[in-house]
């Protein structure tokens, strides 16, 4: 079938079409569990408790106790439960999510000294921020250099190889030790995370450059420095930039380890929080907009890098 | 080739002997001297090249031929410094080389424009380096530019030129540089039958107008004979000198000479250099005659 030929790019059409079902697919899966009763539904919703005595209404209850309480109030011959099949409070429906998007954020917060929820989402994108930048800073540089010079090659990267097994997380104990209980060790764990992949990324990186435009450069009298500078540099630039893009993905995803040491913060706390007042609505609706988040930065990356470097070739 | 009468491609006609002549009374601009290479190989210590002497001329036009693994191409990394030799000596201008420097350009198979560079600031890279400050860089970038005709590309990416329009771009950006010899790599290797002989051309006229020496690595028996003043021809494991053929080919070249005996001569004479007619093996041919079934409607295809 036509779908289906190696190697070969889908037509206009299809391929937006099939892009919308990566993510219809999902959703049209959800809404079948939510809406259609017989899929799932292992629960009853009450709508009137009858003569049972701990029934309220609006309580989820397993559907084994319901028909059991139910058989004994018609065998006592008292006023019957009534109640709906539902899903459980954790798997909330479609439409109850997307309603959470705009509720979440005009949700006041339970004590006045707590959070809304787009103070969270900025203290979230500020711990990946400063750790991303601080980490890029200190480790685009060395892994040029170790891709670059064989010296610093054999001088970093063994410790690097070594330390990035290291899982960040455990280090958070040690982060609050030294750097307190506020943001510093939660972007302190994001470097972590981040930095010793970034520097062997980038080494790889810069090592795959062509070594006949190193050549090149030097048969035109170009010295050590304008090796680095003039054509290393700039001759590596797009491939470097993409890297940051997947290396930002990697960094979100310490986010939520990093945002639970210390005083929790961020969209993390604000997730634990509404876990805990049972509104998973919001949970799931703050979940997505990691996601969401993640995902539009990483267009806007990539819209961007198109503009920045014009001598690549479109594939 | 089969047997034609052709000259002995020794003999040369009164001109073309006077300019030879000539041609070695010329200042040497680089002199190779004992050459050898040798690579720590899989298999102990290989020789790549062995003993090579060499006295190229001061614009002078030498092409050197040989089968795959001669050592071509190790030679003129060499020459421009970017392998070191094991023993003998490179000298340019009776100063040893050492190191790559702007002063031999190279022309690689491969193009090797700078991507991100557009024609334009990719032949004024060497200009930046050797110290020019940009404004005079960029005019004379545009001299360049003018003079390989690609005046409409100036501000062009390399992946938007053909293969033929990057390497005048490649050869004006060596150029550029005023080097003293250009060192070319089989530069026309990678484009196709027409696109080359249109460079051949265009490189001859360069090298006519242009005070440059050319050493000029090929497998192009044709291309070699065409260019050539003088052809070295190397021979595999190791490589060493064969043959320095002066070309019997009267200059200025053209493409009619293509046919002419002299040309016919050399090549013949340089292609028994390459491939000896004893040398034919008989485990190197095809065995298949009796694996594939043939079509019995066809019983022969003479």
């Amino acid at each position: 079938m036509s779908l289906f030929t190696v190697n070969k790019p889908l037509d206009r059409r299809s391929r937006t079409l099939v892009a919308l079902c990566s993510f219809g697919l999902p959703v049209l899966l959800w809404c079948m569990v939510s809406y259609v009763p017989f899929i799932w539904h292992p629960d009853m919703k009450v709508t009137d408790p009858g003569s049972v005595s701990y029934f309220r209404n609006d309580m989820l209850v397993d559907k084994e106790i319901f028909y059991n309480e139910s058989a004994t109030a018609e065998e006592n011959g008292t006023a019957l439960p009534q109640g709906i099949p539902a899903n459980p409070v954790y798997l909330p429906a479609p439409h109850e999510v997307v309603t959470a998007f705009y509720t979440a954020f005009t949700t006041e917060p339970q004590r006045r000294s707590e959070a809304w929820l787009h103070e969270s989402l900025w203290s979230s994108i500020q711990v990946i921020f400063w750790g991303f930048v601080i980490s890029s800073i200190i480790g685009i540089p060395l892994g040029i250099l170790a891709g670059t010079y064989d010296f610093f090659s054999r001088l970093f990267e063994p410790f690097i190889e070594f330390f990035r097994y290291l899982p960040a997380p455990a280090f958070g104990a040690l982060a609050v030790a030294i750097l307190g209980i506020y943001q510093a060790p939660k972007i302190a764990i994001i470097f972590i995370g981040t930095f010793f992949q970034q520097v062997l990324v980038v080494a790889n990186t810069t090592r795959k450059l062509d070594p006949a435009l190193l050549e090149a450069g030097q048969t035109l009298g170009a010295g050590n420095r304008s090796m680095l500078f003039r054509i290393v540099v700039p001759g590596i630039l797009p491939d470097l930039y993409r890297d940051i893009r997947i290396l930002l993905g990697w960094a979100w995803t310490y986010l939520i380890v990093a945002e639970l040491i210390g005083t929790s913060s961020g969209i993390t706390w604000f997730i634990t929080q509404q876990a805990r007042y049972k509104n998973f609505d919001n949970v799931f609706a703050a979940i997505m907009m990691i996601g969401i988040l993640g995902l539009t930065i990483d267009l806007l990356l990539a819209w961007i890098g198109r503009r920045l470097f014009p001598w690549q070739q479109s594939k | 080739m089969t047997d034609v009468n052709l000259p002995d491609y020794k003999k040369q006609s009164p001109e073309v002997k006077d300019r030879f002549e000539r041609l070695k009374q010329r200042p040497v601009t680089m002199e190779v001297k004992g050459l050898t290479k040798k690579f720590n190989g899989l298999h102990g210590e290989v020789t790549a090249l062995k003993n090579i002497d060499l006295k190229i001329h001061k614009r002078e036009f030498v092409c050197v031929i040989g089968p795959s693994g001669c050592g071509k191409s190790t030679l003129i990394r060499i020459l421009a410094g970017l392998e070191q030799a094991s023993e003998g000596q490179v000298l340019l201008d009776g100063k040893a080389v050492s190191k790559p420097g702007p002063e031999r350009g190279m022309v690689f198979q491969g193009y090797t424009l700078f991507p991100w560079l557009t024609v334009k600031r990719n032949i004024m890279f060497g200009l930046l380096e050797s110290g020019m400050d940009k404004n005079s860089a960029e005019a004379e970038a545009r001299q360049w530019i003018e003079l390989i005709g690609l005046s409409r590309f100036e501000n062009s990416y390399p992946h938007q030129l053909s293969g033929g329009m990057k390497q005048r771009v490649a050869i004006a950006r060596a150029l550029a540089n005023k080097p003293k010899i250009l060192l070319m790599d089989e530069p026309f290797g990678a484009l196709d039958a027409q696109t080359r002989a249109k460079m051949q051309a265009y490189l001859m006229e360069i090298w006519k107008n242009i005070d440059i020496t050319v050493f000029f690595i090929t497998h192009d028996l044709d291309e070699a004979v065409y260019l050539a003043d003088r052809i070295l021809v190397l021979k595999a494991n190791p490589g060493e000198v064969q043959e320095l053929v002066e070309v019997p080919v009267p200059q200025p070249r053209h493409p009619d000479q293509f046919l002419s005996q002299e040309f016919l001569a050399t090549k013949k004479h340089i292609e028994e250099l390459i491939h000896p007619p004893a040398e034919e093996t008989d485990d190197d041919h095809l065995n298949l005659v009796r694996m594939v079934p043939v079509n019995d409607d066809v019983g022969s295809v003479f």
